[in-house]
């Protein structure tokens, strides 16, 4: 089973973000970048798959800039085969490229790979749109499991856990497929720095997005982009009897 | 403007979510349509025809639908979608499984986590776990939303008398490739945490599963649903439904008290739209204080049985 899995290269999860001052997006200059914490995830799980022997070739791509090579480096230090790196003029997150755009490159490249499966994150943490593993399913006309936090092979098929409002929902899938990941699927290793080190001389191919035929163009524009409104901090209470008095008198919330 | 709201539900009752979706599609006109899509699902649009501002109720009823796989109910919402100029879903993990599938087989870029309706294609929704509002005008014909529950009220289940009509369902076959094979319901007794106007969370100072009874019982006393940080969840304390955060539930009761959890932002961007929200950390400086109305700094394993005992 060869697996391939899209990761994106986010502001870290751990920055404060800053609008800038024109409101034309997020400042990212000297701004520490991450892979996308739910491609971890992806990444993790699709080498576990080549670890327990079900998968025979785990292909990691990013579509960015230049330097989102950095992130497909670090997929194949974690155990990636190898890596593609589709360059795209286009800004990856707010008012850039869309996941629909997304989709419809990553569309292009499981043409050429044939992969079985498609492991990717639920979620990227910048834009937050929770699409693009859903759209590209459509478009493939695979079956999607989105949302996983469980995913066993079970004959020919996949048989994903998947968390949803209510608890847990388990869904049969044939393969082709796609999976999403979600927080609980796995805990990601870090790299060793001999992995790290290998991981330099694995083949990474650049793609120009521009050669595989499809149409970026935003549908979206964004038009603003400003702070959340501000909550103003409270008061400290100095016991449980203040805290009952002040929820009851002046919040009048109990 | 025409829209088309998908209903979430459980084959038996429409979900509050559904409700807050109708509110959301007031915004945009009043062509509202509501398509129940699943299998013996007459009880669900007897009950959304009732609803204020719903104009027509659309069934699509049919074995197929069963447990609503979304490549079963996708291409038949695509097909059927197409007259409209807008679809909405509640950004909920149904919603969230389902839309963006429609709307890659309508060819349309759909807008996540709307907040705000401003005109017929401008939307405001939060990004980067809620630190930034991005304002975007979309330039596709036919909009797709998912709106974020909490900041649509719910529609009154009352006052209207939508007409109901079947779907044309003839056609629709089984996808075939995707199967239900099983769901494990986290069972409670308690308001759901997405509706519920008192909200209680636990953190990982909890400590461990047989400790969360603690967070659960102050709970119980306020009639509250229960919720969890991550950090609480991932250590098995609490189930996953549980999670409250940018990548879990988003939640905006009247009251939220949060207990032994330190205010990631991720979490933050869950809970911070609360009216009133409450505090319990033994760190003075724990960031959960930022946005906290009223702060209690002290154990929790001392002040939570206190609080539950004199309320
Ligand atoms: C991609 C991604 C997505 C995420 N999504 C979410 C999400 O949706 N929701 C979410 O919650 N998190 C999310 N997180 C995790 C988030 O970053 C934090 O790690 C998490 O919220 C921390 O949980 P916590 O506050 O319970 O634990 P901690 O940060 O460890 O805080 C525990 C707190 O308890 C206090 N404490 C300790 N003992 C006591 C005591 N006896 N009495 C009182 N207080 C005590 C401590 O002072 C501390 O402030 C996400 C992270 C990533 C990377
Ligand atoms: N520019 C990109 N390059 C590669 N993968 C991406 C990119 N954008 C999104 N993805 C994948 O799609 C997932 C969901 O992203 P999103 O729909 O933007 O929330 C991410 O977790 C990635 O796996």
């Amino acid at each position: 089973m060869k697996i391939l899995v899209p990761v994106k290269r986010v502001v870290d999860y751990n920055v404060k973000i800053r609008i800038k001052a024109d409101q034309s997006g997020v400042e990212l200059t000297n701004v520490k970048m991450s892979m996308n914490p739910f491609d971890e995830i992806a990444i993790e799980e699709a080498v576990r798959l080549k670890e327990k022997n079900i998968a025979t070739e785990v292909i990691v791509v990013t579509i960015g800039p230049a330097i989102a090579q950095d992130v497909l480096r670090t997929a194949m230090a974690i155990g990636a085969d190898r890596g593609i790196l589709v360059t795209t003029p286009l800004a990856t997150d707010l008012g850039g490229l869309e996941p629909l755009a997304v989709a419809k490159l990553l569309q292009k490249l499981v043409a050429k790979e044939q992969p079985d499966l498609v492991i990717m994150g639920k979620q990227s943490i910048d834009d937050d749109s929770n699409q693009t593993g859903q759209m590209l399913a459509a478009l493939l006309d695979w079956p999607q499991a989105a949302f996983a936090s469980k995913v066993e092979k079970v004959g020919d098929a996949l048989h994903v856990t998947r968390e949803i409002d209510g608890g847990l929902e388990t869904v049969e899938v044939a393969t082709p497929a796609i999976v999403t990941t979600d927080l609980r699927l796995n805990t990601p290793r870090y790299a060793s720095l001999p992995n790290i080190m290998k991981a330099k001389q694995k083949p990474l191919e650049t793609i120009d997005s521009a050669t595989l035929g499809v149409d970026t163009t935003p549908r979206l524009k964004m038009t603003a982009l400003t702070d959340p409104p501000k909550r103003s901090g409270g008061i400290k209470v100095a016991s449980v009897d203040e805290l009952i008095a002040k929820l009851k008198t002046e919040a009048k919330v109990i | 403007m025409s829209i088309l709201i998908i209903a979430e539900h459980s084959d038996s009752t429409a979900r509050p979510s559904t409700l807050n979706a109708i509110t959301a599609a007031t915004k945009l006109g009043s062509d509202i349509s509501v398509l129940v899509i699943g299998k013996d699902v007459s009880a669900v649009a007897d009950s959304l025809s009732k609803c204020a501002g719903v104009a027509k109720v659309v069934v699509a009823d049919k074995a197929e639908f069963e447990h609503q796989l979304p490549e079963n109910t996708a291409s038949f919402i695509a097909s059927f979608a197409k007259s409209f100029t807008h679809i909405i879903a509640p950004a909920t993990a149904f919603g969230k499984n389902l839309l963006p599938r429609v709307a890659a087989l309508l060819d349309s870029q759909m807008i996540s986590d709307v907040i705000e309706i401003i005109s017929a294609d401008t939307f405001k929704r939060p990004v980067y776990a809620g630190n930034a509002i991005a304002t975007f005008q979309s330039s596709d014909a036919l909009k797709l939303l998912t709106i974020r529950t909490t900041a649509f009220d719910p529609a009154s289940t009352t006052g209207g008398s939508a007409a109901i009509e079947n779907a044309d369902v003839s056609s629709v076959t089984a996808f075939g490739k995707s199967k239900f094979v099983s769901a494990e319901l986290t069972k409670s007794a308690r308001p759901e945490l997405t509706a519920a106007k008192v909200v209680v969370s636990g953190g990982r100072a909890v400590g461990s599963k047989e400790n969360f009874a603690i967070i659960e019982k102050l709970a119980d006393k306020l009639g509250a649903a229960v919720g969890a940080s991550r950090a609480a969840v991932d250590a098995g304390y609490a189930p996953n439904d549980y999670q409250v955060g940018q990548t879990g539930k988003i939640v905006a009761p009247s009251l939220y008290i949060a207990v032994g959890i330190s205010g990631a932002i991720q979490h933050l961007a869950g809970m911070k739209d609360s009216k009133v929200i409450v505090a319990i950390n033994k760190d003075p400086d724990a960031p959960i204080f930022q946005v906290a109305d009223y702060g209690l700094v002290a154990d929790l394993f001392e002040v939570l049985p206190q609080l539950t005992e004199k309320l």
